[in-house]
């Protein structure tokens, strides 16, 4: 594998994270608990889109085969995907929503922190503004970790069920192979062990102060880096890549 | 009864320019026809995001998705504003709510009819919008002061809605010949509900005339419908899209658009809650506050712990 | 537990540095944090602002119009405040 393969399909593994986990935060538009977080949510799921059209906008750039950011988006199928098997996860209720965002807004926070110091000059510039985003993503889900956590009885119970729900898609997060290795080498991306000593730490103190109970089972499912997804995937694809199928031709 | 001197007064002041504050003495009419008005209107932003929430999961490019998204977000923004605005009356958002729930309230009659393809969100920002803005720009210059502030502000953000709708008919028109069929289609089906959601003709529309003293109103149904149609049919013809109106005409004499008979009896049954979605946009709106109520009482709970523990400390 | 609004929150904006925070409108919040979060979102989605302030709106208290007239026009005869009540000679600097 060439250096610029590694590349383009590490953009395509962030890219494609946060296209799949902003499409499912825009799933809750007209139909958040309130309208405050109704514009909350939609504000994220915004900053995730730009996001992902800069990733891929440079994952096709780098690929250098004429492909644009919405062919990329848009006619990629399932196994082509690479993105976390936590973000393509159902909303489930507000607390599935949030218990996954928390795992996802700690993970990038520190990922894009280190991504800021990427030899690439691209991948740094869109950290740097990433990683912005991501600090207000991040204290926005930790309040509300605490809010569901330490609110009700009922709150509890809900994120502790969400938590623990998703917490077998953790360890996906920080599977690393030969992608890694080369860029790793090449100072362009940081070594996700790293990541996730940073990651445990603080899901750990956050799950504390929210009165939770970190989940005990061990997490075991991989597969987004040779992506083998959940069966959630297919069908939102199929949703989000219906209009330039079925008129393959169009422009819009 | 009320006073004579103060309503002679209150109608001085609105007279002269001047607006009314939340804290000044108002006419009982006034207030009720104001918080009927601006909670409406408040709905109507909030249920307008549902047609249009639809197809952000479905935009046909991550640019399209990007802006849609931000268009919708603004409408969020804009019921918040109109809630916060009908607040300073005396009622607030819970009973607002309440009404819109329990169908008391309305809500505009357009947001009742489906999004069946990619064209209807251009139909949308191009003639939904097109006719709100008409009617904003009408009402910023009320008398009530929250209300006119809201307004002025809205209409700011506002001015990007109804481009990017024409934007996305144009690229449709001008796009391959079943694309310029999806645009030529949504208009056909929005044409008609957006010339109706300006409200029914003057002659049957009661009370106007002293709403229009008090400056709660500011302009006919009929007078902004004629503007809007003025406005709207050369820029279908711009972009080679005919408006489903055969009696449609030019009057070189008067410099407007005459146009043919409206449906108001399809009008009048939409608000009535007989329209193609009245029951699913309500239940939409139901269903999120329903599955919302434990979150709130969560965040609620919560900061009175921490309220409690400041007290302790 | 009835279904609680959450309070009502007055929300300030600073636009630019060095001027005065400005009251843009309200917001819904549980508590303080959610109340700037919210007004942020809510308020300066088109980079109106580089500062928020929030206060809870059942901490302000106002004047009420029929004060009107016995605080602020007693103050209509005293153009002795304003710098221009006073005649200097051209020619002085520096008042």
């Amino acid at each position: 594998m060439t250096l610029e393969q590694a590349k383009f399909e590490y953009l395509l593994r962030l890219g494609d994270s946060s296209l799949i986990i902003g499409h499912r935060l825009s799933e809750w538009c007209g139909h958040g608990p309130i309208l405050e977080e109704d514009i909350a949510l939609i504000n994220i799921a915004l900053d995730f889109v730009g996001n992902a059209t800069s990733l891929l906008t440079y994952a096709a750039q780098v690929e250098g085969k004429g492909r644009t950011e919405d062919d990329l988006a848009y006619l990629r199928n399932e196994r082509d995907y690479r993105n976390l098997l936590l973000t393509e996860q159902p909303n489930g209720d507000y607390a599935m929503t949030i218990a996954r965002q928390f795992l996802y807004d700690v993970y990038t926070y520190f990922l894009y922190e280190e991504l800021k110091n990427s030899k690439d000059e691209t991948i740094a510039a869109i950290a740097v503004k990433s990683h912005k985003e991501i600090t207000y993503h991040l204290r926005h889900t930790t309040e509300w970790m605490y809010r569901l956590g330490d609110g009700t009885e009922e709150s509890h119970q809900r994120l502790q069920n969400g938590l623990n729900e998703l917490w077998m898609f953790t360890s996906d997060l920080f599977d690393m192979d030969e992608v890694d290795a080369i860029l790793i080498k090449a100072g362009i991306a940081p070594d996700l062990n790293k990541i996730k000593e940073a990651w445990e730490k603080r899901v750990k103190e956050v799950v504390a102060e929210a009165t939770l109970q970190l989940p005990t089972s061990i997490a075991k499912q991989k597969g987004s880096r040779e992506g083998k997804h959940t069966e959630h995937l297919g069908y939102l694809l199929a949703e989000m890549q219906y209009l330039p199928r079925t008129y393959p031709t169009a422009k819009w | 009864m009320e006073d004579s001197k103060k309503i002679e007064e209150f109608e001085a002041k609105i007279a002269a320019g001047q607006k009314i504050e939340p804290k000044d003495w108002m006419p009982e009419a006034y207030r009720k026809q104001l918080i009927r008005m601006m909670s409406q209107h408040a709905h109507s932003e909030i249920v307008g995001m549902l047609p249009e929430g639809n197809w952000i999961t479905r935009a046909p490019s991550l640019r399209r998705k990007a802006i849609l998204l931000a268009k919708v977000q603004d409408e969020a923004g804009h019921g918040l504003y109109l809630y916060s605005a009908t607040e300073t009356l005396g009622i607030d958002r819970t009973e607002l709510l309440s009404q819109l729930h329990t169908g008391k309230a309305k809500y505009s009659s357009i947001f009742n009819y489906p999004t069946l393809t990619w064209a209807d969100i251009g139909a949308i920002g191009w003639l939904v919008d097109g006719a709100a803005i008409m009617n904003q720009t009408a009402l910023a210059r009320g008398s009530y002061g929250p209300y006119s502030r809201a307004m002025v502000r809205i209409c700011k953000e506002e001015s990007f809605h109804n481009r990017q709708g024409y934007e996305i008919m144009m690229h449709l028109a001008q796009g391959t010949p079943e694309q310029k069929e999806m645009a030529q289609d949504a208009l056909n089906r929005w044409w008609w509900p957006a010339i109706m959601m300006l409200g029914p003709s003057d002659d049957q529309s009661p009370n106007s005339e002293q709403l229009m003293r008090w400056k709660v109103k500011m302009e006919s149904n009929d007078a902004i419908r004629q503007r809007f149609i003025d406005r709207t049919v050369p820029q279908a013809e711009f972009i080679g899209l005919t408006i489903p109106d055969k009696d449609l005409k030019f009057d070189a004499a008067t410099g407007h658009y005459t146009h043919g008979p409206i449906n108001w009896e399809e009008f009048f049954e939409v608000i009535k809650g007989n329209g193609p979605c009245n029951a699913k946009r309500l239940k939409a709106r139901t269903d999120a506050d329903k599955k919302g109520r434990w979150v709130r009482e969560a965040a609620v709970a919560y900061a009175a712990k921490r309220e409690k523990e400041k007290l302790i400390a | 537990m009835s279904d609680t609004q959450w309070p009502l929150w007055e929300v300030f904006v600073q636009a630019n540095p060095g001027i005065p925070h400005k009251h843009v409108g309200n917001v819904h919040a549980a508590d303080a944090e959610m109340a700037i979060q919210n007004a942020r979102d809510v308020y300066t989605r088109r980079s109106e602002g580089i500062s928020i302030w929030v206060v809870p709106a059942a901490a302000i208290s106002a004047s009420s119009p029929e004060d009107q007239g016995a605080f602020f026009e007693p103050s209509n005869d005293k153009p002795y405040r304003h710098p221009t009540f006073y005649k200097i000679p051209e020619g002085v600097k520096y008042l």
